[in-house]
């Protein structure tokens, strides 16, 4: 049995230290919003998440790549782990801008680019796990996840890029906002501050969840090879 | 003076929200990693290459 590796238990410590540093940050050090009120604090966890969210689907476009290119099983592990660990952030970013845009727009949801594009990100790397699941045979299933991760991985810079190409109620936190965006705001020293601890502690804590899971699928392995061999 | 409207309710649910979620997929690691290492070890008693040895 493979022990923990004395790394992953420090990143483990750092990682929580990290989460709380950033929610005092975000609850407590970062000014009130004059417009929107306490609402405008979920904006750092928002930001933070879908950032490692974003970036994890492109590792896992990459990863496929380098599956698809090698054949080695390492690189599907860490395809599964990336896919896996963003979906469950990008949920969070997704939720957490559906309670922001109560206060904020008058209504949870509305049918906007950037909602949109969003939702249809999730939904297609909640379908990436419905695909690996019906696939029994470990190699035609990396292949067909690979290839699935990798045209998968477009919808990143599609829903990062549709706020600053169309019209869109959603705030640009970075870079022109459309005319008909509601909801932004400009940050003060201490808000960038929070916001950009949110963003590093974020990326640190996303590693740590990404070498677990890694792990985790080499374990899903051995199990499967070992049924095979018994199974024999 | 304008003032600020109280939208705590809201901040509160998002907070609760994420960490309980961020919460409940760490523990669905670790149980995946306790049920993995359970089957392991009943696996590695049943391999005919293991017992054999």
């Amino acid at each position: 049995m493979q022990s923990k590796p004395i790394a992953l238990t420090i990143l483990d410590i750092v990682s929580v230290i990290l989460l709380g540093i950033a929610a005092y940050l975000a609850l407590f050090f970062a000014p009130t919003e004059a417009v929107m009120g306490d609402v405008q604090r979920v904006f750092y966890f928002h930001i933070g998440t879908a950032w490692v969210g974003l970036v994890g689907f492109v590792v896992a476009a990459g990863t496929g790549i380098a599956y698809l290119a090698t054949k080695d099983m390492k690189w599907d592990r860490f395809e599964v782990a990336a896919v896996e660990v963003s979906t469950m952030f990008f949920f969070i970013t997704i939720v957490l801008g559906s309670i922001w845009a109560r206060p904020a727009w008058n209504t949870w949801w509305t049918w906007d680019p950037r909602l949109t594009t969003a939702a249809v990100t999730e939904l297609i790397y909640v379908a990436y796990f419905m695909l690996r699941q019906g696939i029994e045979d470990p190699d035609k299933r990396a292949r067909f996840g690979a290839v699935y991760a990798l045209l998968g991985g477009l919808s990143a810079p599609i829903t990062f890029m549709v706020i600053r190409l169309f019209r869109t109620i959603h705030p640009v936190v970075i870079g022109n906002a459309s005319a008909e965006a509601q909801g932004g705001f400009d940050m003060t020293a201490d808000m960038r501050t929070a916001f950009f601890f949110a963003l590093f502690a974020f990326t640190i804590i996303f590693i740590d969840m990404m070498w677990h899971r890694i792990r985790l699928g080499g374990l899903q392995e051995k199990v499967e090879q070992l049924k095979l061999n018994v199974a024999m | 003076m304008e003032t600020i409207p109280d939208t705590s309710g809201y901040m509160i649910a998002g907070y609760v929200i994420t960490f309980i979620t961020m919460g409940l997929y760490v523990l669905s690691i670790y149980l995946r990693n306790k049920n993995l290492h359970r089957d392991l070890e009943t696996l590695e008693e049943l391999d005919p290459k293991k017992s054999s040895k």
